[in-house]
């Protein structure tokens, strides 16, 4: 964990609730894709973590889909705007351990963290299939960004304006995957979990946050080894530990 | 040279800041930041007889300058605590720590504080009888007068160490049950605990607690921790360690001004975990400017 500010070099918009913001700013504490970081708004008591997306030297990508009133102001931020940020924090996603045959799964912009994730995989060995679902065609996001790394995209959209029509896991109905690397809503998590195929993998879990560093205990879960804190223990957790 | 020490019951303080309970864990992820040694004291998480999990999420929610927490006392349970945290924490902190101590009947509180009693590490228990967060305990002890004197006397009755009681804010009479705690043989008294609130999640008509209501901390209640502070000073003359939004050394000394001999520092810690440290290496200079030489005149220097 690191405490220190970044400035907003870019922000982009890519649909009508979700941004990318592109920072400047010391990455040195963030080691693995999956984690997060918290970013202090001065109009607000508590921070707000937001998954790293992308990070390469001074730079930092997040995207930032405005919910309440912290995202929103977040979205609505102008370039050269500093924000105290905590970085590098909770465990992310271990790469070590994914089977012959894994497939990132992501709901909306749960796409972010897995965006980090493929670009290291494809730069270690090959660009992963990437199941990506969302609500409506205008909702879908960093289809190409994928694509560009070598990805094989498949998409799901409940209305069936893109891809296949139902939730994300209806796109992958397939059995050809043995790990799968999971970001979305609870829900989606738990669809992808129940696919009686696909028996191993990592998920990515959120919860409201007090601190993000493991100091409030917040942010617990129970897990089959006990309670486990989501900001510091997490928020990465394999399936075989999951309580739903 | 400014002198920052202060003393809590016959226990030294290097200094007045103590980052509090529920707030600093068991010091472990603040110390990866910086050396705990700085610190006055540090108030460990609450400890309960058994293992506790706490309430369901969520456990937080954002307030005007200030969160709301419904965490529900979550601990390993006292026995982990004394085996495992105690000695891990003696490594980090130096000085005398502060034991939180939770409790759903008298006898509990009895026996946490006994076993506590023997944990060199520990210089002061502080009796937590103000938890809004669980039900059928804490908060209970707390309300009234007469069981907050009972839980005193009880405790009082199984340690060597200083007891302090740590006091809610929900009340009527805070002096009253201040008073009662001093002539029950409280050492000192700890104030104030999280304000009772409640938030609701517009779009989902619900409270947006799990526990439906939680305690409301942060800058939000710092002058109702003052104001607090000032009536059981003017009720007691056992030492007060005030709490309660405090996010400076302005705010510290505001606090010592109001009656505290000490200062605990909660919720800043969550939003930027150097608070406590900020906050002791601005006091010399602050205490300069306020012409003392000694931070523990400040105490009270606001009565007449």
């Amino acid at each position: 964990m690191k405490e220190s500010c970044f400035t907003l070099e870019k922000i982009r918009t890519l649909t009508e609730d979700t941004c990318e913001l592109i920072l400047r700013g010391d990455t040195s504490a963030i080691t693995r894709p999956g984690q997060f970081v918290n970013l202090a708004l001065p109009e607000k008591f508590l921070r707000r973590p937001i998954s790293v997306c992308d990070w390469w030297e001074d730079t930092l990508v997040l995207l930032i889909r405005a919910v309440g009133e912290g995202s929103r102001c977040l979205t609505q931020s102008r370039p050269g705007t500093v924000f105290n940020v905590l970085s590098g924090l909770g465990n992310g996603f271990a790469t070590s351990s994914a089977g012959a045959r894994p497939v990132l799964v992501g709901g909306g912009v749960g796409a972010a963290p897995l965006y980090g994730l493929a670009r290291r995989m494809a730069q270690v060995g090959t660009a992963p299939t990437v199941a990506l679902g969302f609500r409506r065609a205008v909702d879908a996001l960093y289809i190409r960004e994928f694509e560009a790394l070598g990805c094989r995209v498949m998409t799901a959209t409940e209305d069936g304006s893109l891809g296949t029509r139902g939730f994300v896991t209806d796109s992958m109905a397939e059995a050809c995957w043995d790990y799968a690397y999971v970001c979305g809503p609870t829900p989606m998590l738990r669809a992808v979990c129940d696919l009686p195929w696909l028996t191993d993998g990592q998920y990515s879990f959120e919860a409201r946050m007090g601190c993000g560093f493991g100091a409030c205990m917040g942010c617990s879960i129970s897990t089959v080894h006990g309670s486990r804190r989501v900001c510091k223990d997490g928020p990465i957790f394999t399936r075989e530990e999951i309580v739903w | 040279m400014v002198d920052l020490s202060v003393t809590l019951a016959g226990v030294k303080l290097k200094n007045p800041i103590i980052p509090a309970s529920g707030t600093f864990g068991y010091g472990r992820e603040y110390a990866e930041l910086y050396d705990l040694n700085v610190l006055g004291s540090f108030s460990f998480k609450g400890t309960t007889e058994e293992p506790r999990f706490g309430n369901l999420q969520p456990r937080i929610a954002e307030a005007p300058a200030g969160m709301l927490n419904a965490v529900g006392l979550q601990n390993p349970g006292i026995d982990a605590v004394i085996d495992q945290e105690v000695p891990h924490m003696a490594t980090l902190f130096h000085g005398p720590l502060i034991a939180n101590v939770g409790g759903f009947s008298l006898r509990e509180y009895e026996d946490n504080c006994r076993k506590l009693n023997d944990c060199a590490p520990v210089g002061i228990l502080e009796v937590n009888i103000s938890c809004p967060n669980v039900h059928a305990g804490g908060q209970n002890f707390g309300s009234d007068a007469r069981s907050a004197a009972q839980v005193t006397r009880a405790v009082r009755a199984v340690t060597d160490k200083p007891v302090f009681i740590k006091l809610s804010p929900n009340v009527g009479d805070i002096g009253a049950i201040a008073r009662a705690c001093e002539e029950a043989g409280a050492n000192g008294i700890c104030l104030i605990n999280t304000v009772l609130a409640m938030r609701i999640d517009l779009d989902r008509r619900r409270p947006l607690l799990a526990n439906r209501t939680g305690g409301l901390s942060g800058p939000a209640i710092f002058p109702i921790a003052v104001r607090m502070v000032w009536d059981v000073y003017e009720a007691v003359k056992i030492p007060i360690i005030g709490c309660g939004g405090v996010a400076s050394a302005e705010d510290a000394a505001e606090l010592m001004m109001a009656g505290a001999a000490a200062v605990e520092v909660g919720a800043a810690n969550l939003r930027d975990p150097y608070t406590c440290k900020k906050i002791i290496e601005a006091l010399p200079a602050l205490c300069s400017r306020l012409g003392v030489n000694k931070i523990s005149e400040l105490t009270g220097g606001a009565h007449t």
